[in-house]
C-alpha cells in the first residue's frame, strides 16, 4: 500500500539485521532503497545518489550519525532533505544533540511500520512544500533581478537626459541629492536667445521608468524651444501637452520655471505643484514668496493649461531660490520635519548672502544627522548679476545647415489674429539664420527684433505709455494692461522687411518695422530715453542703438530702419 | 493604513475614507473601492478626516479615480483634511479639479 509517492531513501545503519529489516519495511511500501553501514558511507552514497529522505543510525562507527547530518545537511545547502534518526537513546540531551547536527525527527527502536509509514509520508508534503516555496522564491528573485537591472537602465537613461546639459554659469547653483535624481527630480538649464537664462526644476511623481519617460521629451522639447527663441510660456505650454499625452493618468511632473532677463532685469516665474520658491531681495533682505499657482505639469489638457506667469522687477544681487518639497519634508532623527520657519531663519541668519545657498544645504544636512536615507532634495539659486559678471554665454542654435541664401529681401506682415495670440519672433530667427554666418549673431537678432517688435505692438499698434513703468508698481500694472489690449485687439499690424546683402567677410542686414499705430514724436523723445537709461522705461532704444550700425525713425514716427553690420571675425 | 468604502442607499453616492497615511501602499485597496461597483455613483466624497499624510503618488490616485469617475464632468468632494494635507493639496492646486471642503 503506498500513499505517497516513491521516494529514494537512503538507510545507514551498522547494524545488518536492523538494516535488512528496516529496508524491508520501507521498500515494501514501494520506496526505493539504498544502503550504508555507518556514516563515511552514508555521505558518500548521499554525494553520488541524491536520496530524497535519510533514516540515519545515530551510533556508527567510523563517522557517527550526528557528524554525518551535520555534513549533508551543509551540502544540501537550499535543498530539503529531511534526515530522521533511528535510535535507541533515551538521554534527553542526546536526542536533543541529534536535532541540533541537523536532523528533523526521531525514529525509537524497535521500529513501527505506521509511525515510519507516517513520518515517511509527513515529510514527503514537507519537502513538496519546500520545493514550491524554492520554485517561487526563486521567480520572485529572478524577476526582482530583472526590475533593479531596467530600473537601472531607466536611471541611467534619465541621467543621460537631465545632466547632460549642466550649465556651469558664476550666477548659477544647483543640488540634486543622489535619491532625488533616482526619484526623478529634474533641473534644466540654458541661456536664451533673447539674452536671458531660463532654468526648470521639476519633479516627477514614481521613480525609475515613469520618471525617465517623462524627462526624455520634456529636455528635448525644451533644449530644442529655447534655441528657436520661442517663450518660456510657450515652452510650458509644449512641454505639459506632451506630458499630458505620454505618461498614464496620475504621473505628472511638479515643476517651477523662471525666466531672468539681465538686460531688462526682469523675472519671470511659473509655479506648478512646487513648494513656495523664494525671491531673496538683496537690498532690504526680504523674502518674496512665490507660491505655486499652477496644476503639475502634464495633468491638463492644452485647453485648460494655464501658461499665466508673475513678472517681478529685480535688481542687482536679487537671489531666486526654488527647490523641491523634500527640503521643507527633509526629517530629523526624531522623525521632525525640517519645514518652511527653520528654512526662513537660516535666511534671516545670514550675513553674507553669496554663502546662502551653502549655508541652506548645510541647515539641512545637520538636521537630518545620520537619517540621511530620507534625502531627497534638489534646489536651485539663481542670481540677477550684471552682463559683464555673466561673462561668455553660449546659445546653442538649433540649425544645423551649412549653405544658405546671402542675398535677399524678406517681408512679413503681422495681421491683429498673429498679433493677438503668436509669437512670431522664432519664425522670423529661425528664417533669418538660414543665412550662413548670421547664424552666430542670433542673440543680437533676437534682441533686435524682440526689442523692435514690442515697441512696434505696444506703444505703436496698442499705444501703451512706456512711463507708465517708472515704478515697480505701474511696472505690474502696465503688464496688466498689456495683456488686457492685447485680448482686445481689434485692428493693426506690424510689418518687417528685412534686406541682407553679403560684403566680403560678412554682411548687412537692414530691418525696416513699420506699424499701424499714429507714430510718436521721435525727434524729442529719442534723446532723453538715451539719458534716462537707468528707470524702468525707455531701456529698448539705448539697447538697440548700442547693437547697431544706425537707428532712424521716419515720417510719423511708426518707421523705424535700422542697419546691422556684422563679420565673420565678431565674437 | 485602511481604506474603508460606504456607498449610499441608492448607490448615487460613494464615501471613500482613507485612515492613516495615504501613499502608494493604498493603491489597491482605494482602487477596489471603486472599481467593479455594480452601478457607478454620480458622486464621490473623499473623507479624509483620519488622513494623517498624503504624498505624490496620492494625488495620482485621486487622478485615476477622477479619471474613472469621466474626468471634467466627475464629481468629487475631498472633505475634512487636516492642514497639512490641505496644504499639498493646495501647492498642487488641486482645488481646480476637486471640490476641496
Amino acid at each position: 500500500m503506498l500513499n505517497a509517492q516513491p521516494l529514494r531513501i537512503l538507510i545507514a545503519d551498522d547494524n545488518n539485521t536492523d538494516r535488512m529489516i528496516l529496508a524491508k519495511i520501507v521498500s515494501r511500501m514501494g520506496h526505493e532503497v539504498l544502503s550504508a553501514k555507518d556514516g563515511m558511507e552514508a555521505v558518500a552514497r548521499f554525494r553520488e545518489e541524491h536520496p530524497e529522505l535519510i533514516l540515519l543510525d545515530a551510533l556508527m562507527p567510523n563517522m557517527d550519525g550526528m557528524e554525518a547530518a551535520r555534513i549533508i545537511k551543509k551540502e544540501a545547502g537550499d535543498e530539503l532533505i529531511p534526515i530522521i534518526f533511528l535510535t535507541s537513546l533515551a538521554d534527553d540531551a542526546e536526542l536533543a544533540n541529534c536535532l541540533a547536527s541537523g536532523g528533523d525527527d526521531f525514529l525509537s527502536k524497535p521500529y513501527s511500520r505506521t509511525i515510519l509509514e507516517a513520518k515517511i509520508g509527513a515529510f514527503a508534503r514537507m519537502r513538496d512544500m519546500h520545493k514550491t516555496l524554492k520554485t517561487q522564491h526563486d521567480q520572485i528573485a529572478l524577476h526582482n533581478q530583472h526590475m533593479l537591472r531596467e530600473q537601472k537602465v531607466a536611471m541611467e537613461v534619465f541621467q543621460n537626459v537631465t545632466q547632460g546639459k549642466k550649465m556651469s554659469a558664476p550666477n548659477f547653483k544647483v543640488m540634486q541629492s543622489p535619491f532625488a535624481i533616482f526619484n526623478g527630480d529634474i533641473v534644466l538649464t540654458a541661456y536664451t536667445p533673447s539674452g536671458g537664462m531660463y532654468v526648470l526644476l521639476g519633479d516627477f511623481t514614481g521613480h525609475g521608468l515613469p520618471a525617465a519617460i517623462g524627462a526624455m521629451p520634456m529636455a528635448e522639447i525644451f533644449y530644442g524651444m529655447v534655441g528657436k527663441g520661442f517663450t518660456m510660456r510657450e515652452i510650458l505650454s509644449e512641454v505639459n501637452l506632451k506630458l499630458q499625452k505620454v505618461l498614464p493618468i496620475g504621473f505628472f511632473c511638479c515643476a517651477c520655471m523662471i525666466d531672468m532677463n539681465f538686460t531688462e532685469q526682469t523675472l519671470e516665474v511659473w509655479n506648478g505643484g512646487l513648494p513656495d520658491c523664494f525671491l531673496y531681495r538683496s537690498k532690504n533682505h526680504s523674502i518674496d514668496a512665490v507660491a505655486s499657482t499652477h496644476l503639475p505639469l502634464g495633468v491638463l489638457g492644452a485647453q485648460k493649461f494655464s501658461d499665466n506667469t508673475e513678472v517681478y522687477q529685480l535688481e542687482q544681487g536679487d537671489r531666486f531660490f526654488m527647490w523641491s518639497d523634500g527640503i521643507f519634508e527633509a526629517r530629523s532623527e526624531d522623525e521632525e520635519l525640517f519645514g518652511e520657519e527653520r528654512l526662513r531663519e537660516v535666511f534671516l541668519q545670514n550675513e553674507d548672502t553669496s554663502l546662502l545657498f551653502d549655508q541652506v544645504k548645510q541647515a539641512v544636512t545637520d538636521f537630518m544627522g545620520e537619517s540621511l536615507r530620507d534625502d531627497d532634495i534638489s534646489m536651485a539659486e539663481v542670481v540677477l548679476v550684471d552682463l559683464e559678471t555673466l561673462g561668455d554665454r553660449q546659445v546653442a542654435y538649433a540649425g544645423s545647415s551649412l549653405v544658405g541664401p546671402t542675398d535677399w529681401k524678406v517681408s512679413f506682415e503681422l495681421g491683429v489674429e498673429t498679433l493677438k495670440a503668436f509669437n512670431p519672433l522664432p519664425l522670423m530667427v529661425h528664417n533669418l539664420m538660414e543665412t550662413p554666418g548670421l547664424r552666430r549673431h542670433n542673440t543680437n537678432i533676437y534682441t533686435l527684433l524682440s526689442e523692435l517688435y514690442s515697441n512696434a505692438l505696444e506703444h505703436g499698434v496698442m499705444g501703451l505709455d512706456s512711463g507708465l513703468k517708472s515704478d515697480a508698481a505701474g511696472f505690474a500694472q502696465y503688464y496688466l494692461k498689456r495683456t488686457q489690449a492685447q485680448t482686445e485687439l481689434e485692428e493693426g499690424f506690424v510689418r518687417f522687411t528685412f534686406t541682407h546683402k553679403p560684403n566680403k567677410n560678412g554682411g548687412k542686414l537692414v530691418i525696416a518695422v513699420d506699424d499701424s499705430g499714429p507714430g510718436f514724436d521721435y525727434v524729442s523723445k529719442i534723446d532723453v530715453a538715451l539719458e534716462q537709461q537707468k528707470g524702468f522705461c525707455g531701456r529698448g532704444i539705448p539697447l538697440i542703438s548700442n547693437l547697431v550700425d544706425s537707428v532712424v525713425y521716419k515720417g510719423e514716427g511708426n518707421s523705424v530702419e535700422v542697419v546691422y553690420s556684422w563679420t565673420n571675425n565678431d565674437k | 493604513m485602511t481604506v474603508l468604502s460606504n456607498p449610499s442607499a441608492d448607490g448615487n453616492e460613494l464615501t471613500i475614507k482613507i485612515e492613516g497615511r495615504f501613499d502608494f501602499s493604498a493603491h489597491q485597496e482605494f482602487r477596489d473601492c471603486y472599481e467593479n461597483l455594480g452601478k457607478d455613483p454620480s458622486e464621490y466624497v473623499i473623507d479624509m478626516q483620519s488622513t494623517s499624510y498624503l504624498d505624490s503618488s496620492a494625488l495620482g490616485m485621486l487622478l485615476l479615480l477622477r479619471d474613472h469617475a469621466g474626468g471634467d464632468g466627475s464629481e468629487i468632494k475631498i472633505v475634512n483634511c487636516n492642514d497639512d494635507v490641505k496644504k499639498i493639496l493646495t501647492i498642487s492646486n488641486f482645488e481646480q479639479l476637486f471640490q476641496i471642503q
